[in-house]
């Protein structure tokens, strides 16, 4: 589903991400672990080409991007694999302007050129999936945070993706609505779907996910079967920033 | 005296009126024009080509670093010296274009700008072309920033109109002029040229409100 080669990124000629390899199959999820600054958020967003990589190959679906030619060139691809990968934002970033179905609506009208009504029914699924039916009309300044954060994720199911990139999804959230938005994730992950999920709630990515990845200083440090890696990590890096969870991990 | 003064000023209502017309289409022409100009300099100040960029920044800087006075005599009594001529109105109508298009700008980039960048990528993250994300999710919101700084050049525009007097456009503040020169009646000739004034201000700033407060409606109770 997802392959990523020798993906590179440097920020004033600070080596952020070095070479990082990785792949997803389809049906997987997989979390990203890691202190702030390693890294991790910077691949997730250049996952989608939200940030520009300098050198590496990314591939989506059908869909390629090297980053070692012009971007300027490949812009038609990237915005193909924009509607491939569905992105969810750690500050949710809904349009004010618009209410909770028009945002849900609006990459299906204007992007996919859906019919406006296929796209409203879809729509309104997607905001009752999310356990928000009846808040269609709602601005999102009307809405919680965690309200805000699911309009987000059913904005991006309604591109209808083939994987779905969660940065940091309930990092901005006050701790009693973390869970109702873990909640949708963990429906959308026994749904098969692909996710990838940049998080700091380790035992999320110790029930939901398949895999985890561990990032420092720009580099995967550690890769493994959650649960594994979580209890038992073999490196020491890996151990020195687990330390900081125990007790958010049960056995 | 307060009767004749008043007899004065509905006789010359007519003439008054005529003058407050041209000032209504110099303003709303200026608006329009200033707008739609303004606009493409907005982009162009957004634009990374520096010599695009350049430009704009270099159009804005003269636009509002020298009097509108000038700018006028430079286009009424300057320009036929290299060839141009132009009438009285679309000189003004120009000028008034030009100068508006420089505020324009600036009110404009810096509504743009204002929009958070997670806006734009949240765009992207569905698919949408730059153009797209513009007119589907900046411009709606930034319009609603500009409107009372726009609002205000407006405002600012139907007074400065007054200047037009000055290359013979027959608006407003020039009747008053001429029906003075006739009469006499100094104070109560600018008087009624400062009422008629001070109403369609009013007008403008009514209306001003009330789109205002449409642009605002999804801050309200839904």
């Amino acid at each position: 589903m997802i392959a990523v080669e020798h993906l590179t990124k440097r920020f004033n000629g600070q080596t952020v991400l070095d070479g990082i390899d990785l792949s997803v199959e389809t049906g997987e999820v997989v979390a990203i672990i890691g202190p702030s600054g390693s890294g991790k958020t910077t691949f997730l967003r250049c996952l989608n080409l939200l940030e520009t990589p300098d050198a590496g190959r990314i591939r989506i679906g059908d869909i390629s991007i090297d980053a070692d030619r012009s971007l300027n060139n490949q812009q038609g691809a990237i915005r193909r694999l924009r509607q491939q990968a569905g992105f969810v934002f750690q500050s949710f970033n809904l349009f004010p302007h618009r209410t909770a179905l028009e945002n849900v609506i609006e990459g299906p009208v204007v992007v996919k050129k859906t019919p406006r009504d296929q796209a409203v029914t879809l729509g309104r699924a997607l905001l009752a999936k999310v356990g928000l039916a009846g808040k269609e009309d709602a601005y999102p300044r009307k809405l919680s945070g965690g309200q805000q954060q699911r309009v987000a994720i059913a904005r991006a199911l309604a591109m209808e993706p083939g994987v779905i990139l969660f940065d940091e999804p309930t990092s901005a959230l006050d701790p009693e609505l973390v869970g109702e938005v873990l909640a949708t994730i963990r429906k959308l992950a026994e749904e098969k779907r692909t996710l990838i999920i940049v998080t700091h709630e380790m035992s999320f990515a110790r029930d939901v996910a398949n895999r985890v990845v561990f990032f420092d200083k720009g580099v995967i440090v550690e890769q493994g079967e959650a649960k594994a890696l979580l209890t038992h990590p073999r490196e020491e890096r890996t151990r020195q920033f687990l330390r900081k969870f125990i007790g958010t991990i049960e056995p | 005296m307060i009767e004749e003064s008043v007899q004065l000023a509905i006789d010359s209502a007519p003439f008054l009126l005529k003058g407050a017309y041209y000032t209504v289409i110099l303003s709303i022409g200026g608006m329009f024009f200033g707008l739609l100009l303004g606009f493409g300099l907005a982009l162009m100040r957004l634009s990374r080509v520096w010599p695009v960029n350049w430009l704009a920044r270099i159009y804005v800087s003269f636009f509002r670093g020298t009097p509108l006075l000038v700018q006028l005599f430079l286009i009424y009594y300057g320009l036929p010296q290299v060839g141009i001529e132009l009438d009285p109105l679309p000189a003004a109508l120009i000028g008034f274009s030009l100068n508006m298009a420089a505020y324009a700008c600036e009110i404009l980039r810096s509504a743009i700008g204002s929009i958070d960048k997670g806006q734009w990528e949240a765009a992207a993250s569905i698919g949408m072309t730059r153009a797209q994300a513009m007119r589907r999710a900046i411009l709606p919101q930034a319009a609603r920033t500009a409107l009372p700084p726009l609002g205000n050049s407006f405002i600012s525009l139907v007074k400065d109109t007054a200047l037009a007097a000055t290359i013979q456009v027959p608006e407003l503040f020039r009747q008053a002029q001429l029906i003075t020169a006739r009469t006499f009646e100094v104070f109560t000739m600018y008087l009624a040229a400062a009422l008629i004034y001070w109403v369609l201000a009013s007008i403008l700033a009514h209306f001003q409100h009330r789109l205002e407060a449409r642009a605002n409606r999804h801050d309200r109770e839904q």
